[in-house]
């Protein structure tokens, strides 16, 4: 072996060497400080992993972009959701007084929320745009509870890293990391439009994340769940669109 | 006549290839899945919002993923966008990323300063249009360097089209937009950012198809043998008389 070819191979080892130590190290800093998405693994899962840690890194703290009154879509556009069921019709018959939120998991006191219930903890209204992952956008003004008031509420554990939402539609439930739902504009929304919140938008309470995509915005929600690990939910992914090929991370 | 290896000069530095490589392959990705991604809502729309309620600014006359999208056909394609998401936006990252490494890699070898700055005159141009309308094959010296014309394309593509289409697809991200709203705002709104973003890429697909038309006419083989092993034979048509 000559000389050249040692360095050669000695340089390209202390590369290798170091690149593996900066990996690893990237690694621990992102485990660290939540910049894994649940959904990290198989073929897709760097550039999710990349997107997820970097959106997360950039925008912890800021504010979705809200709108001028003027600027409200006089035409929403609602999209498909499934015929209701039995269960939802007979809440819808009774105005909806009989709707709860139920929140578990960990929690110092879990609890069950009327709508009622939550108007009477400090609301929220805001102007914001709702962004189909097909290209579609509509603005409205949405008015509800901040997810974090209900946190605080009933005291999420120094633990808890997501807050699972599930939906009355049949196995339609999602997940927030932390940030999110802590997020000022994170809202459990309940009216639209100076009105309430119409069946079709979502009514009578809505997820509104504006800083994700509209299927993050899960409609009918029912029931909280304050966990640490993800790895119990359905196949593990954070929530049930990467079973069907949808990341969990809605960002982009 | 001279074998192949002693009559080959060196022609693109090994991060040139490298990066040229990745780059293809990302920009198929984003293109077949950006494509399936515009089948989903096929309508596109200036300003802020717009939605099947609204007037668009154009649609596209093909069928579409959703049933809500009123298109005139019956026929409603199968979603595709879960994996194309996926991809288009790891694709992305890789083009990014690339295009990081080429620039700096261009920046401090003076890359661009050597070989992609054309001269500032225009009989430069006139020449080498000249030569293109005559269909006359490339003279010795653009065996060894790009003539003006490539020249100013790969300046355009790497420094004014690339930005716009990673900025007309970041304006395109709500977390993104709630970080830097000036990155939509500067475009007039969402839908605008989504048109841009669409029109971009036809002018990039432009490029591509101008870029493999040339390398055909050059000469295939002497060309593609540069990129991938970096070495160009001395005498450019030698190979094309064989």
């Amino acid at each position: 072996m000559n000389s050249l070819s040692r360095r050669r191979l000695l340089t390209g080892g202390i590369v290798a060497t170091a690149g593996l130590a900066g990996l690893a190290a990237a690694d621990s800093v992102a485990k660290r400080y939540g910049l894994i998405p649940p959904d990290h693994g198989g073929f897709y899962g760097c550039g999710e992993t990349l997107t997820y840690g970097a959106q997360r890194i950039l925008t912890r703290n800021s504010l979705a972009r809200e709108f001028s009154r003027g600027m409200i879509s006089k035409t929403p556009f609602a999209n498909e959701v499934a015929p209701p069921n039995d269960q939802f019709k007979g809440l819808q018959a009774g105005g909806f007084r009989d709707w709860h939120l139920q929140v578990d998991g960990m929690v110092a006191n879990p609890a069950s929320f009327s709508l009622a219930e939550l108007k009477s903890l400090p609301q929220r209204g805001q102007i914001t745009e709702v962004v189909c992952e097909e290209g579609w956008s509509y603005i409205a003004e949405w008015i509800g509870t901040p997810l974090r008031e209900v946190l605080n509420a009933v005291g999420p554990l120094p633990q808890a890293r997501f807050v699972v939402y599930f939906s009355m539609e049949r196995n339609t439930w999602d997940s927030l990391d932390m940030a999110e739902a802590h997020h000022p504009q994170t809202l459990l929304t309940m009216g639209m439009n100076d009105g309430d919140l119409p069946v079709p938008f979502g009514g009578p309470l809505r997820m509104r994340v504006p800083r994700q995509l509209g299927y993050k915005n899960v409609k009918y929600i029912t029931r909280l769940t304050v966990t640490d690990s993800m790895k119990h939910f359905g196949k593990g992914l954070g929530s049930v669109d990467p079973e069907y090929g949808y990341s969990w991370y809605a960002g982009i | 006549m001279a074998s192949a290896t002693n009559s080959d000069s060196p022609r693109h530095s090994v991060v040139v290839r490298v990066t040229h490589w990745l780059t293809v392959v990302a920009f198929l990705a984003l293109l077949v899945t950006g494509i399936e991604i515009v089948i989903s809502h096929p309508r596109f729309y200036w300003g802020e919002t717009g939605n099947v309620n609204t007037p668009p600014l154009f649609t596209l006359h093909i069928p579409s993923s959703r049933d809500t999208v009123p298109t005139g056909y019956k026929v409603v394609l199968p979603d595709q966008n879960g994996w194309s998401r996926y991809l288009h936006f790891e694709a992305a990252w890789l083009a990014v990323l690339t295009g990081l490494v080429y620039g700096l890699y261009s920046l401090w070898t003076g890359h661009f300063r050597k070989d992609l700055l054309p001269e500032r005159n225009w009989q430069a141009f006139r020449r080498v249009i000249g030569r293109y309308l005559r269909r006359a094959k490339p003279d010795e010296a653009e065996a060894h360097s790009y003539n003006a014309m490539q020249r100013a394309a790969y300046l355009t593509v790497i420094f004014v089209l690339f930005p716009l289409i990673v900025w007309t697809g970041l304006a395109m991200s709500p977390a993104f937009d709630a970080a830097v709203p000036a990155a939509v705002n500067l475009l007039g709104g969402r839908q605008s950012a989504r048109t841009l973003h669409f029109f971009v890429t036809w002018a990039l697909v432009l490029f591509l198809v101008v870029h493999v038309a040339m390398v055909v006419h050059a000469g295939f083989r002497s060309r593609m043998r540069a990129m991938i092993t970096g070495r160009a034979p001395v005498n450019i048509n030698e190979e094309e008389h064989v």
